[in-house]
Formats: C-alpha cells, structure tokens, sequence
C-alpha cells in the first residue's frame, strides 16, 4: 500500500506484470473510489452547459444526454489545472469525473467561475466508491453481474442502473486501452461491488498496473505529463481541444500557440538498447544538448523494454529522432516514437 | 520467508556467503526479492573496483522502483553474476542460488563480525 492523494492505494496485488497482463488479455478490476465525482446542475436548458464550455476546453454543448467526452480544465495562461471526463446525465444536469490529487483544485477553481444564479456545483466525492472494468472480457463480465437484459452504455457513454443492491452509475471509459466501464455505487457497497467484479472473472489490480497499461497507450497522468505549465496542444490533446469555442479559460494562450506554432511537445521514447527502466526526472539528451525532462516512465511489460514520456524540444521531437537518456551518470540509447507504444 | 542458516545478512537485506579464503559470495534476500517484485534490470560493479562497506555497490530496479544495494563489508569487486544481464528476474526465483550478484575479495575479514546471524534476521523481517 502506498499513499496516493490522502488514499491507502495497492500498488499491486499479484504483481505488476500479470496484472497487466490479465487486463490486456482477459479482465481487471482497478478500486478508482479516489477519483472525483462532481455535479453541475441548472434549471434552464442550456445554461449548465453554456457555463462548462467557458471553463472546459471540449465542447459541452454538443453531448446528447448519456454522451460523455473527455475534456481539460485550464487555468488563465491555458496551462493544465485537471483533466476530466464530463458526462452529460440528464437534460440539464452533468456528472464530472475529475482527478483525486485535483478534487479539492478543481472545484475551489470552479466555485470561483461560477455564475452568480442558476448554475449549482456539488462536489459528492466521498459519497462514492468506484471500481474501473477493463479489458476484453469486460462485456461478458457486465452481462454476468448485470444480466443478459442489462445494456452497458456505448464508448464513452453513461448510465444509472438501478439494481436490487442500489443505483450504480455505469460509464464506458477507462484509462488502460481497453474495453471495459467504470462503476460508481455509494461507498458504503463498494467492497461488494468489487467482489461481485471479481466473481465475474476479473483479476484484481493496482496502482503500477494502471501506470504500465497508460503508460504503453499514452495516456498522460496528471502531475506527471501534465502540468499548469504545459498546454493541451502541448501535450497532444488537441482532440479534446474546440478552439471554434468564442471563448473559454485559457484559450488565448492556445489560439497564440496554434498560430505560432509549439516549442515542445509531449513524445513517446522508446528505449533502443539495453537500459535501466526509465524514470520521471531523468535528462534526455541529444548529443550534448538537454532537450527535456522525462515526465513519465517505466517498463512495458508488453514489449518489454523501457518505454516514457517527455516534453522535447522542436527539432528533436519527430519519430524516428535519436536520443539518450541519462540514467545515474551514464548515458542509454532511446528514439521518439509514434503515439501509442501498443 | 526462506533465510537459510549458512549466510550472513545485513540491515539492508544483502546476504554474504563465506566462500574458500577470503572471498565472499553477496547476493539480496528472499524477503528483498518479494518486497521489491518483478526485477527487470540489475546494475553490478565492474570488477577489480574497490569498494567500503555501505557504500552504493549495484542497483536493483523492479517493474515500480530502483533500490540500491550496499557492500556488506569492504573489499574489492572480483566476479559478477552476468547472467543476470538477460534475466533479471533470476534473483526473484533463485535469490540465494542462481541469482547471487558480485563476490568481493575482503580487505578487513573482520567487518564480518557485524553481520547478522540468521536467526537476528529472521527476527527482524517477522
């Protein structure tokens, strides 16, 4: 157990690799109750939806009711405060699922930005506990605990179901790669929901399985890859980005960036030869150049070989580049990669 | 936890294995290999070099971290255990055995009185 944003977190059970493994190949089950559950809600049509797309960059506006997209909070200079999933659940009110480091950020920040009527934000955090699915079999694992009858939402949508032991919001995203959903029940039956997963055949897994099975999509971490300091477009994210907006928190910084173009960029290094794993801090070279920081890192257990993360300099961030990283004093052969590692 | 009776062990879970003379046989615990896991790189002296005891002597790195390793006493690097190169995860299945790490040839045999015997260590990972 290790301490993870005020939370007692696994970082693993059987191990890291067969738990990537187990949810590549078959199913997992990830306990996700320190995540963030927000709700934003408002009388009239339109309004609640009209307020997030000032603060978020993805475009609210355009989710059907079930719908959820993937989206960025950004503070004024169009740096990363949290990156979230906003779901669409009713008419007029959306369900945020926000980051557990960022819980209390995101919602003093949001509080702040709110209008002066009609828009309520409730910050329900601790009323969940929540178990994320993943993997191939995540579907039968969902009929087995759901029923034959039960309908498990499309990609990156939501629902409530009501069942014998309580509503349970389910929502089909994740943070592997994988198939599977993310279920919210009231913490109180979180311990049975988790054994009900597990009974249905999904294997148990931690922390550093999540980490390696984000990592080999990359998918960036927050606090990590992700910074009040680096941009959406900095990182990649442009999909989550509407720049067709008018107007939302940090947009100016971003329309500049686009214009101008980008400095560095979030890349994918893959380690070339035989190398320590590679880690978060370590200097990335090119020649005797330092052209970026490692932000993320570590060993695909698929590919087994070191694989990270950087923001690197332009002129060295195009696939194919060749770099070093710096590991204790001594210097190890890696390559930019194209966007996933699998 | 398997803590055989014929070693010697430290505070840092390395085990020294008295071999003919002066040499020693140094290797890290089975409860070292189980609280690190899924060891994937191992770092280890070059030989001929001369290390103090305590001092940063290998790097252990498991799937999750990098754990140093210490030279149980003072000498000088005289073999390593190479073949942990292509497979790190010997010293998870075979901590004791196949997966031992660097033999040191002792500049001060006396050091291995502050070792711990087998049954101090067994005490202090229980």
């Amino acid at each position: 157990m290790v301490p993870f944003a005020g939370w007692e977190m696994p970082v693993q059970y059987e191990g890291i690799i067969p738990e990537n493994r187990a949810v590549r190949e078959k199913l997992g089950v990830f306990d996700i109750s320190h995540m963030g559950q927000v709700f934003v809600s408002s009388d009239t049509v339109g309004v609640a939806a009209s307020w997030l797309d000032s603060i978020l960059t993805n475009n609210v506006a355009r989710l059907d009711v079930g719908q959820g997209q993937y989206t960025l909070l950004l503070n004024e200079t169009g740096g990363v405060i949290d990156d979230l999933i906003v779901y669409r659940q009713t008419e007029n009110d959306y369900f945020l699922v926000v980051n557990a480091s960022m819980v209390d950020k995101d919602v003093d920040w949001m509080q702040a930005k709110l209008p002066e009527s009609d828009v309520t934000l409730g910050n329900r955090s601790s009323e969940f506990a929540g178990l994320a699915v993943q993997g191939p079999a995540a579907v039968t694992a969902f009929q087995t605990m759901f029923g034959e009858s039960a309908r498990l939402p499309e990609r990156f949508c939501m629902a409530t179901l009501t069942t014998p032991d309580g509503d349970v919001i389910i929502c089909r995203t994740g943070y592997t790669g994988e198939d599977g959903f993310e279920l919210f029940c009231a913490a109180a039956s979180g311990p049975d929901w988790w054994q009900r997963c597990t009974v249905a055949g999904a294997t148990p897994a931690g922390l550093g399985a999540r980490d390696s099975l984000r990592l080999e999509k990359c998918y960036p971490l927050n606090g990590n890859d992700l910074s009040p300091d680096r941009t959406p477009l900095e990182a990649g994210l442009a999909f989550a980005v509407d720049l067709h907006k008018p107007d939302f928190v940090g947009r100016e910084t971003l329309i500049r960036q686009k214009t101008k173009g980008l400095h560095r960029r979030l890349v994918a290094i893959k380690q070339t030869g035989k190398s320590p794993p590679p880690r978060p801090g370590y200097l990335v070279l090119s020649g005797d150049e330092e052209v970026g920081i490692l932000s993320s890192g570590g060993v695909s257990p698929n590919l087994g070989c070191g694989i990270s993360m950087a923001y690197i300099a332009s002129g060295h961030n195009k696939p194919g580049t060749p770099l070093e990283i710096e590991i204790r004093g001594k210097r190890f052969s890696a390559e930019v990669v194209k966007k996933p590692f699998i | 936890m398997n803590v055989p009776d014929n070693l010697k062990y430290t505070e840092s879970h390395e085990w020294v294995r008295l071999e003919d003379g002066d040499i020693v046989t140094v290797g890290i615990t089975d409860y070292a290999q189980n609280e690190m896991t899924e060891l994937v790189y191992i770092e280890l002296p070059e030989v001929g070099r001369q290390f103090s005891a305590k001092d940063e002597i290998a790097v252990v790195e498991s799937v999750k971290s990098a754990s140093d390793i210490y030279a149980p006493v003072s000498g000088e690097v005289v073999a390593v255990n190479d073949a942990l190169a292509d497979d790190a995860a010997t010293v998870n299945n075979s901590p004791f055995d196949k997966g031992w790490l660097f033999k040191l040839k002792l500049s001060n045999p006396s050091e291995l009185q502050h070792l711990m015997g087998p049954g101090d260590y067994t005490g202090k990972i229980s």
